[in-house]
């Protein structure tokens, strides 16, 4: 379960997490599915490489301009006939959405997936104002039922076993058939359809996020993989699409060049099933589409990114890889980190949106191994951006007590070589005795954390110094 | 007439002067073998790294100072760790920005800094002495020496001269091995369960030797195999390379 959980409980959370067998084995999946998936679409494009670099280069541009690409954008969307909200927070996202909701008179929305959203808490905030939102992609839709939040930005329940999900569709559909075999995905996945073809045939609001905005045509774009997102923005009354501000880019033919890159890093597809662009509301002679169309554009933080050591984070295209390919992430899930944003790109973006104080741990709780930054198909230096979340809170004196006292005795140690030559001379000797003719040590004083899981392997016995000197050498 | 000996100098780390002095002699006879000139400058201690993880860029100033005006006077610094040869060349630099002066020494000291193996096959290119090592290795490409340096090939070349040795890669060589520095003992939980998969992949080979460039892995490695019991022996590669492995491994029984 995520409810709850916050960032500052950690070490604890991860705790909970290595002691649930059934969630280490779903994590598990994560190799056989997202990472050989994305290994084997990388290596069958001879150009990927350089496409990584067109992709950082477009959003490195659009970033710079970022103020005249949003209002191309808005001036677009208007001309289509569509309507642009500027959200600064997340309460103002809500209201402005609650109001347009309200305004069309709905009781019932449907949401394509979409990680923002979840950032602004939109959920929670319709149902207490009296509007029902239904998830309408699988995984959203599962762990809807389960009353729980995403613990991947991609594959939002990957944290499930299917026979979980059997047991939750059991509880909550209660005409189910008992003898319905549900053992398949393929069956879950033909379950919920039918539940939820009622659900977008009666909503009066669709709500998706975006993958792009696009300046040059005011289109925003979606990709999916289960059609839901179209059902849900065609079908009802009113579409709003809720989109953070990075997701801007100048034209259609940029699209194209970081689509590329898209879905081969998040699953491994060349493209995801369904790509779908909305322009305005339905035109006289469209066959279908909504009456009205809302965008509302959040920054919740992100313009204060800009031109901070923080800007490069906002070049994301949300694919996940740096979360499938993260050591930590796959040791513990996503429910964890109490975030939003899970894995090594949420632990960079979340400070920004909720302040340093409140993420203690995200930053820290990397080996910094750098295998995000070698798969982020937009080159994004995340080890580096930890790193200057690390700098940040040992400025402001965040970092605990401990760990400050043993970096400045470690540094006055380092920095008179003569009494670092005479500790660590002592030191080594003194282990190696310790462990005697065992070659390594089952307990040390104050290195508890070490022992606990692995034996200290013991110093051969001399320092190298010492050693290079008794040889006369310099 | 000759060309004269390129002028060497080894920085140890803090690691390996404090458990591992042979890894030290290694690199040593190796760069000799080669035909190098080799200095250990007194008064070496630590690179500052664990201070530059963690934030404090001070400490980890103070430190590069210390390394800088230790070793800028060499014609090569050649480090067996990727980690450390990886913080001189990429991070140095940038912990001067601002001060053109000590920028300047910073890169000038990068750019003549590297990782043992890689200084082997990239800069000398020359092969070493014949060593022999009679068995299976697999070898774990530690993360910054193959990030941030490129480090791959360079250990595997070198190794694939060593009568005797064949190597058996396992499932996954480039996963990180949970060390990460003070990572392994703030959350050494998720530590545990990083090296627990890298031990798993390592014992699966059936090899009986892991090798890496890095102590800090090699440590890490080391003590979860003993833990578990494994008689997997783990060195460091230039003890293979420079026929010095005949002690005690990493962690090992002394006999
Ligand atoms: S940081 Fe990079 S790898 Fe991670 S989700 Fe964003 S674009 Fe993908």
């Amino acid at each position: 379960m995520s409810g709850g959980l916050t960032s500052l409980s950690f070490p604890k959370n991860a705790h909970a997490a290595l002691a649930n067998p059934p969630l280490l084995k779903a994590i598990a999946h994560i190799e056989e599915t997202l990472v050989s998936g994305r290994r084997r679409a990388t290596e069958a494009l001879p150009e990927f490489e350089a496409l990584r670099d067109a992709g950082r280069d477009i959003k490195a541009h659009t970033l710079a301009h970022l103020d005249l690409y949003l209002e191309a954008f808005e001036r677009k969307v208007m001309e289509a006939g569509g309507f642009v909200h500027w959200a600064a927070d997340a309460a103002d996202a809500n209201r402005i959405i609650l109001d347009i909701c309200q305004k069309a008179g709905a009781r019932r929305v449907t949401k394509g997936k979409s990680m923002i959203t979840e950032e602004v808490g939109l959920n929670a905030y319709l149902q207490a104002n009296g509007i029902a939102p239904v998830e309408t992609d699988l995984g959203e839709y599962i762990i809807q039922l389960r009353g729980e939040t995403p613990s991947h930005i991609i594959a939002p329940a990957v944290h499930v076993n299917k026979e979980q999900v059997a047991a939750d569709f059991r509880r909550v559909h209660t005409d189910l058939d008992p003898k319905r075999n549900l053992e398949e995905p393929t069956s879950l996945l033909a379950e919920a359809r039918g539940v939820l073809r009622e659900s977008f045939l009666s909503a009066d609001v669709g709500i998706t996020g975006a993958n792009f905005l696009v300046a040059e045509t005011g289109s925003t774009v979606i990709v999916t993989n289960e059609g839901n997102g179209d059902l849900t923005q065609i079908l009802p009354k009113t579409h709003i699409v809720l989109a953070s501000i990075e997701k801007v880019v100048p034209t259609l033919e940029d699209v194209a060049t970081i689509m590329r890159l898209l879905a081969r890093s998040a699953t491994g597809q060349e493209m995801s099933v369904y790509t779908t662009f909305s322009t305005g509301p339905r035109r006289p002679g469209d066959p279908d589409g909504p009456e009205a169309f809302h965008v509302v554009l959040l920054d919740n933080g992100r313009s204060a990114m800009l031109g901070s050591e923080f800007e490069d984070m906002l070049r994301c295209i949300r694919c996940g890889a740096c979360i499938n390919h993260c050591p930590v992430y796959r040791s513990i899930g996503g429910h964890a980190y109490g975030s939003v944003y899970p894995g090594p790109m949420g632990s960079v973006l979340t400070p920004s949106l909720q302040g340093l104080e409140k993420s203690a741990h995200l930053a820290n709780a990397s080996t910094l191994c750098g295998r995000c930054e070698s798969v982020c198909p937009m080159r994004i230096p995340l080890p580096k951006m930890l790193r200057h979340w690390r700098e940040k809170e040992f400025e402001r004196h965040l970092t605990p007590k401990k760990a400050r006292f043993g970096l400045a005795a470690w540094r006055f140690l380092a920095t008179r070589p003569r009494l670092y030559g005479l500790a660590t001379r002592f030191g080594a000797w003194g282990l190696a005795r310790l462990a005697g003719r065992d070659g390594a040590l089952r307990q040390v004083p104050l290195a508890g954390g070490w022992t606990r899981w692995r034996d200290l392997p013991a110093p051969e016995g001399g320092t190298f110094r010492t050693e290079w000197a008794k040889r006369g050498r310099k | 007439m000759t060309t004269p000996k390129p002028r060497v100098a080894l920085f140890v780390t803090c690691l390996v002067d404090f458990f591992r002095p042979t890894v030290g002699f290694s690199a040593v006879k190796l760069l000799e073998d080669a035909g190098c000139d080799v200095s250990v400058p007194a008064g070496q201690t630590c690179c500052g790294q664990p201070a530059y993880n963690s934030g404090d860029r001070a400490g980890a100033r103070a430190l590069a100072e210390q390394v800088i005006a230790l070793f800028e006077g060499f014609d090569h610094v050649v480090i067996p760790s990727g980690s450390c040869a990886g913080m001189v060349k990429t991070h140095y630099p940038d912990l001067f920005s601002g001060e053109p002066n000590w920028r300047l020494r910073a890169e000038a000291l990068a750019d003549k800094t590297h990782e043992l193996t890689s200084f082997l096959v990239d800069v000398l290119g020359v092969a070493p002495l014949p060593a022999t090592w009679e068995g299976t290795a697999t070898y774990h490409d530690s993360c910054s020496g193959l990030r941030e340096l490129g480090v791959k090939d360079q250990p595997r070349r070198l190794l694939s001269a060593v009568d005797g040795l064949a190597i058996k890669e396992m499932r996954d060589p480039e996963a990180c091995c949970g060390f990460g520095g003070a990572f392994c003992v703030k959350y050494d939980e998720i530590s545990n369960a990083i090296v627990e998969r890298k031990v798993a992949d390592v014992r699966s080979t059936g090899a009986e030797l892991l090798l890496a460039g890095d102590l800090g892995c090699l440590l890490n490695i080391a003590g979860k195999l003993r833990r578990e019991g494994s008689s997997v022996e783990v060195r460091h590669v230039a003890e293979v390379l420079a026929g010095m492995a005949n002690g005690p491994a990493i962690g090992e029984t002394r006999k």
